[in-house]
């Protein structure tokens, strides 16, 4: 029987065990939503689609899985692309469906045409523009074979109407053989051993684990190496959750916005063992000064990553989870007592005191987030905005699991934080989820009200609302002496207003005090919740 | 800056040669030149590039290559142990006087007159990029109207060669 094009895209999708999808309808893409009726796959509505793409992203970090994405020619797919890009630089897995206009008017720039694979070349792992609906499957198959395997990254296909009324045989390949794509998997066990020699023999070793640890779900066997040998462990912002923050050889992040401990250490070391990590420079500026000093071992499904940032005494590339076993077999522990001593003495002489703070002053992020990784249920999910209530977050916000910090490590995006909050939710209904907000961020998603509104969604939002594009007013104080251009935002919104009037709870967190029992409230129940808090624009980010 | 010759093995469809120029673009690389054409499997092209820059550019170029799904095989290619040649044609002034002293310089050179008019001649010459450079050189003198270049194509020696069967890259 032969069925639409359409029809085949919803039955690919149903094959690659796909449940809900985010997107957003327009002509070019309706026989798709036609379909869509037939199906029992869940839609969500978002109210952008960029909100589309970053709670597909937000879905595939909270679940492991593929999130997917859909929206209509033109402008829909065009308002994709800054999604399609976050997910391209934190290395997520979507896929991304796009209705084009039909095949015989591509070119002629008639409505609502856009060069979408053109345009989103440089921010896909791979894309598609579909000519041949009897294609449909095994492009469909591919994408998502390729958006998840190897470094995952966004999928883009993008179908022109006709193709999918076309009427095709449906047969979904079962396996899929790209001669073009073959991620290497297993580690060389020479060069495995290689690096086993070196831990043996480094007087003062560091892990960086990246967002490669996450993605290969190879948080245990960081632990056990890390363990096993009494070697620090420090985070990108991408590989929070990789360590619990709170174990004993977890350092915190590292880099501009990192922890003094994680810099001293990395500074310090003999031997830095990167783990999925691509040696941004927002984690490792002076690559040439820490190489000069250290050895340095790298591990990274992705060949290209490997020397292209800091040169490299021993590349490995490989799964980072195949690896770490291979390398955990044979490892065996050096001489690192004095290190791990000189590290935890350091540790303790910059431990940030949450106590100190004044009852009657306004809101201490850091303060308010670790209380808040505190009284949170252990199925809690982070997911932030950009600015300083990113970084407060990831430096102050304590986890204890993978999967459980959300955020846009690579692009920065504002406007983030909402939408992957609403996909982390959807992904995992039993998990509390919420996102760490700024004033400025918060405004530019502040529409997936609605879509919470519509599909009941129990988000929480916490605004660390300093009336400021707060990072931004931070760099103008420092580096431009003071000349402020553009960073205020005096005509916020009262925000608990906004929240009332798409018939949400929430309060204003004027002071310290308020602050636990505030929290207590937003817990309370799986409804959405925001706290406002009043925060000094004064307050700095370290 | 040295240059560097890649032979790039790409799915033959469209949208490919976008995809690889892009990159360059994209990272910065500086190419010299990039020919394209299908090879003796008719859903295989082979690319070949010119890359001018140190060990790590090309390393990189090679690598970020590599990560283009439709790339299918990269191989860095040896001076020593390959062949190289580029096509030029190049549309030189040429009058009654001096028709004469540029036949004998194409002669020297091998390389052929493909179209004659009262004032000009249009040459034809194959050959590595140092022999094209220097019949270009020859010929400045009585004024050069216009050049087209292939960019240079190359193959191993011998028996060695660049398949896109034999799997992984
Ligand atoms: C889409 C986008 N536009 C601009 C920026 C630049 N930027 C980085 S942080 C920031 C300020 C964010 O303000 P807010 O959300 O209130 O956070 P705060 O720093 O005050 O905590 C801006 C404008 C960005 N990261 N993303
Ligand atoms: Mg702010």
């Amino acid at each position: 029987m032969k069925i639409s094009g359409a029809r085949a895209i919803i039955k690919s999708l149903e094959k690659e065990n796909v449940n809900v999808i985010f997107g957003y309808p327009g002509a070019a893409i309706c026989p798709f939503y036609d379909a869509l009726l037939d199906s029992s796959i869940r839609h969500i509505l978002t109210r952008n689609e960029q909100g589309a793409a970053h709670a597909a992203n937000g879905y595939a970090r909270a679940t492991g899985k593929t999130g997917v994405c859909v929206a209509t020619s033109g402008p829909g797919a065009t308002n994709l692309i800054t999604g399609i890009a976050t997910a391209y630089m934190d290395s997520i897995p979507i896929v991304a469906i796009t209705g084009q206009v039909s095949t015989e008017l591509i070119g002629r720039d008639v409505f609502q045409e856009a060069d979408i694979t053109g345009a989103t070349a440089p921010f896909c792992k791979h894309n598609y523009l579909v000519k041949n609906a009897k294609k449909l499957p095994y492009i469909i198959k591919e994408a998502f074979h390729i958006a998840s395997t190897g470094r995952p990254g966004p999928v883009l296909i993008d179908v022109p109407i006709d193709i999918q009324n076309t009427e095709i045989e449906f047969n979904y390949p079962e396996t899929v053989d790209i001669r073009g794509y073959k991620p290497n998997y297993k580690g060389h066990p020479m060069q495995i051993k290689k690096a086993a020699e070196e831990i043996s023999k480094a007087k003062a070793p560091v892990i960086c684990a990246g967002g490669g640890i996450i993605n290969a779900e190879a948080s245990a066997e960081l632990l056990e190496l890390a363990e096993k040998c009494c070697i620090p462990v420090t985070t990108t912002l991408m590989g929070k959750g990789a360590i619990p923050s709170l174990h004993r050889l977890s350092l915190g992040m590292l880099g501009s916005h990192g922890s003094p401990v994680a810099n001293y250490a990395v500074n310090n070391a003999d031997l830095l063992i990167l783990l999925g990590a691509r040696v941004g420079d927002r984690a490792i500026a002076a690559t040439h000064k820490i190489a000069k000093k250290a050895k340095i071992i790298h591990i990274d499904i992705d060949p290209a990553e490997i020397g292209k940032n800091i040169e490299v005494t021993i590349p490995i590339v490989g799964d980072v989870k195949n690896v770490l076993r291979d390398l955990i077999s044979i490892v065996e522990k050096g001489n690192v007592d004095e290190w791990n001593q000189k590290i935890q003495s350091f540790k303790s002489k910059h431990t940030v005191s949450y106590e100190d703070v004044n009852e009657g002053d306004t809101v201490k992020p850091k303060y308010m987030l670790s209380l808040l990784s505190e009284m949170v249920p252990d199925n809690t999910i982070v997911t932030t905005e950009v600015g300083q209530n990113q970084i407060w977050a990831a430096n102050h916000f304590n986890v204890s699991r993978p999967r459980s910090f959300i955020t846009s490590g690579g692009m920065g995006t504002m406007g983030f934080g909402l939408p992957s909050a609403i996909g982390a939710k959807i992904g995992t209904p039993e998990s509390t989820v919420i996102t760490i907000s700024g004033d400025g961020s918060f405004q530019m998603s502040l529409q997936e009200l609605g879509t919470i509104k519509q599909c009941k969604i129990g988000v929480k939002v916490v605004i660390f609302n300093n009336s400021r594009l707060g990072m931004v007013r931070e760099i103008q104080r420092t580096k431009y002496r003071g000349r402020y251009s553009q960073v205020f935002l005096e005509n916020n919104p009262d925000f608990v207003s906004l929240f009332g009037a798409y018939g949400f709870k929430g309060e204003r967190v004027e002071n310290n005090s308020q602050v636990r029992a505030a929290i207590e409230r937003m817990l309370s129940n799986d409804e959405p919740y925001l706290l406002d808090c009043v925060v000094d624009p004064e307050e700095p980010t370290l | 800056m040295a240059k560097h010759t890649l032979s790039v093995l790409v799915e033959n469809h469209a949208g490919v040669l976008s995809r690889v120029a892009g990159l360059f673009s994209r990272r910065g690389f500086n190419i010299d030149s990039l020919a394209v054409g299908v090879t003796e499997d008719p859903e295989v092209s082979r690319m070949t590039i010119v890359v001018d820059g140190d060990d790590y550019v090309v390393e990189q170029v090679s690598k970020q290559l590599n990560k283009l799904v439709d790339v299918i095989k990269i191989k860095r290619l040896d001076d020593n142990d390959s062949v190289s040649r580029e096509l030029a044609l190049i549309k030189v002034n040429a009058n009654a006087t001096t028709r004469g002293e540029i036949l004998q310089i194409v002669e020297v050179f091998r390389a052929n007159v493909i179209d004659i008019s009262k004032n000009t001649l249009t040459i034809e010459i194959t050959g590595s990029l140092d022999k094209v450079a220097a019949l270009e050189d020859m010929l400045k003198p009585f004024g050069i109207k216009e050049i087209a270049r292939t960019g240079m194509i190359a193959l191993e020696r011998g028996n060695k060669h660049l398949a896109a069967e034999d799997n992984g890259k």
